[in-house]
């Protein structure tokens, strides 16, 4: 399927410039939502947070929720002439609808549980009391956060920012939903797939274009890999 | 230093209700079963724990008074805290997690006195390397050399020797002792183990669900068959001290009423050092016994002799100021025909030496 090698190394200005939108996109996407993710994990993982159930929940369901309804849900809120999104526009000149920054927006909200998920998990699977230990040698809070919680959380954290960014390169059907299919703006990798298939002739781009995504992912899913085999032997140890 | 400790608190079905008060250094233990109620209140102590009611002075300063909401953090109490597990800082070297304390003190511990605890600990050639490398034995002394270094005023040990195996407990031992009679801190013990007990500590609580059973000198309490049921194996611990190597190989410990006949010490005569006396290494004659092997005649005064159905009785007796136990059947006693306040002969069969440099 992968064509011969000529037509795979060349790609065409268009391909070219769908492979680096799709690259910025989950670049701003992971970005914007760890901190997000790192926050909720680490409220989360107090015992006493009251609504705990609730918000977990709410944090998993653009896992369960089908993307378009998520694009959809978006579009609703933040197009141009929704209250929300005529506010951010009059006000910050911030347009998510129709520009890249909204599929970053989309991709980042749907791939938050799995950056979410895997900082609470690397939380809870640090040794219980070390927190305490810290302050009995003089630790304040948010020394303890600084230099004992977060340290020991980073593989899951690195695990989680590259799992989350190889999801949000696939990214379809919540960006095409929320801010269309517009060549250099919103057309990610996923989009220039298909829209070449949708063109007569456009077998071959089709297939360049997924062998692309195809290295893509694994590269992504081989570093998360990494990073998580290097929390577990952290955590076994 | 001193500390007061007055304490209720309610975790589930368990209530803790507990008043002692500390007044000198050396080791306290905190002895009582598993579930008693100790690990609460050291962690009430160092501020771990919000006790529902309850006032704590350190040091003359109020760090938990419930009645007017007094609560100084953890961070803030300076007490040293060893855990049972050490709870090592994974992503740091030794070094760092010595250090993690001692750059936080408000008043940094000299260098001199740093290098006296790694010494004193055997710490320096692991500096270098991470936790996941040490042995469980090498833990448990980082653990106690990273709560040092931090300056505290008042060291707690929350059974640092319990979940190691007993050649572990063997290597730690020793640096206990050596931290005992050289740190200028009071140290409060926390502890299941009797022979821990008569080895380190100085004074003993006694926690029985919850409550203050006893306190007092470990070498008063340890012969006071009271806590035969307390303590597995009573007996007496005292401290005694090297009169004499004689010719004959032998060494003469001179103890308050008292000399015993040891096999040679390795140690210079005057060395200060804690004997312990188990019950049942002790028998009884109502007459001077005449050719026997052992070495130790104790001409000793029947105290007491508890009732009870138990085929043994531990029967408490007084050589000069010694105040020890003798674990015999009670069949032996209606034969010896004993009563308090008898003269009678104690046969001791051996005895255990443990070192005790200051004290």
């Amino acid at each position: 399927m992968a064509s011969s090698g000529a037509d795979f190394s060349l790609l065409t200005a268009a391909e070219t410039e769908a492979l680096l939108l799709s690259l910025r996109v989950s670049a701003v996407a992971v970005a914007g939502a760890l901190p997000l993710a790192l926050a909720a994990a680490l409220l989360l993982s107090h015992r006493g947070f009251p609504g705990r159930a609730l918000l977990e929940g709410i944090l998993h369901l653009p896992l369960a929720l089908p993307p378009v309804v998520i694009g959809y849900l978006l579009l609703i809120l933040l197009g141009p002439r929704e209250p929300l999104g005529a506010w951010l526009i009059a006000h910050l000149g911030i347009q998510f609808a129709f520009s890249w920054t909204g599929a970053a927006l989309a991709s980042g909200l749907i791939t938050l549980p799995l950056q979410y998920r895997a900082i609470r998990l690397s939380l809870q699977a640090q040794e219980s009391g070390l927190a305490e230990a810290a302050a009995t040698l003089g630790a304040g809070p948010f020394d303890r956060l600084l230099n004992i919680t977060l340290p020991l959380a980073l593989p899951g954290i690195v695990a989680g920012a590259v799992i989350a960014f190889a999801a949000s390169i696939g990214e379809f059907g919540a960006i095409i939903t929320f801010v269309s299919n517009i060549p250099g703006e919103t057309r990610t990798l996923p989009l220039a797939i298909y829209t070449a298939i949708q063109q007569p002739g456009g077998e071959a781009e089709a297939a360049r274009l997924s062998a692309l995504s195809i290295g893509l992912a694994l590269f992504g899913v081989m570093l998360a890999a990494i990073a998580e085999r290097r929390l577990r032997m952290e955590t076994e140890a | 230093m001193s500390l007061e400790v007055s304490l209720r608190h309610r975790l589930g079905t368990f209530f803790l209700d507990a008043a002692f008060s500390v007044e000198r250094r050396g080791i306290t233990a905190l002895f009582g079963a598993s579930g008693a109620g100790k690990t609460t209140i050291i962690n009430a102590i160092a501020g771990l724990l919000h006790p529902k009611t309850g006032r704590i002075v350190l040091d003359g300063e109020v760090v938990t008074d419930t009645a007017s909401g007094v609560f100084v953090p953890a961070r803030r109490r300076r007490t040293g805290y060893v855990f049972q597990n050490a709870r090592l800082f994974s992503h740091l070297s030794v070094e760092k997690n010595l250090l993690f304390g001692w750059r936080r003190a408000a008043r940094r511990l000299p260098k001199q006195d740093c290098e006296e605890i790694l010494d004193l600990l055997g710490l320096a050639p692991l500096l270098a390397r991470r936790p996941e490398r040490l042995s469980g034995g090498e833990k448990g002394r980082v653990a106690l050399g990273r709560a040092l270094l931090a300056s505290p005023r008042l060291l707690l040990l929350d059974e640092p020797l319990a979940a190691l195996d007993a050649p572990r407990k063997a290597e730690i031992l020793p640096y206990l002792e050596r931290l005992r009679d050289r740190a200028r801190i009071p140290m409060i013990y926390v502890t299941h183990a009797t022979d821990e007990v008569s080895r380190l500590a100085d004074d003993l609580i006694v926690i029985e669900s919850g409550r203050v059973a006893a306190q007092g000198s470990v070498f008063d309490l340890l012969s006071d068959p009271q806590f035969g049921a307390l303590v597995p194996s009573p007996g007496a611990v005292f401290p005694a001290r090297i009169e004499k190597h004689r010719e004959d190989g032998l060494t003469v410990l001179r103890f308050d009423g008292g000399a015993l006949l040891v096999p040679r010490l390795h140690r210079p005569a005057g060395t200060r050092l804690r004997v312990r006396l188990r019950a049942d290494e002790v028998m009884l004659a109502r007459k001077a016994p005449e050719a026997i092997s052992a070495n130790n005649v104790l001409e000793s005064e029947v105290i007491t002799i508890p009732a009870g159905s138990d085929p043994h009785a531990d029967i408490r007796l007084l050589c000069g100021q010694l105040k020890f136990v003798s674990r015999i059947t009670r069949a032996s006693i209606e034969r010896l025909g004993l009563a308090p306040g008898q003269r009678v002969f104690a046969i001791i069969k051996s005895v255990t030496i443990d070192p005790q440099l200051g004290a």
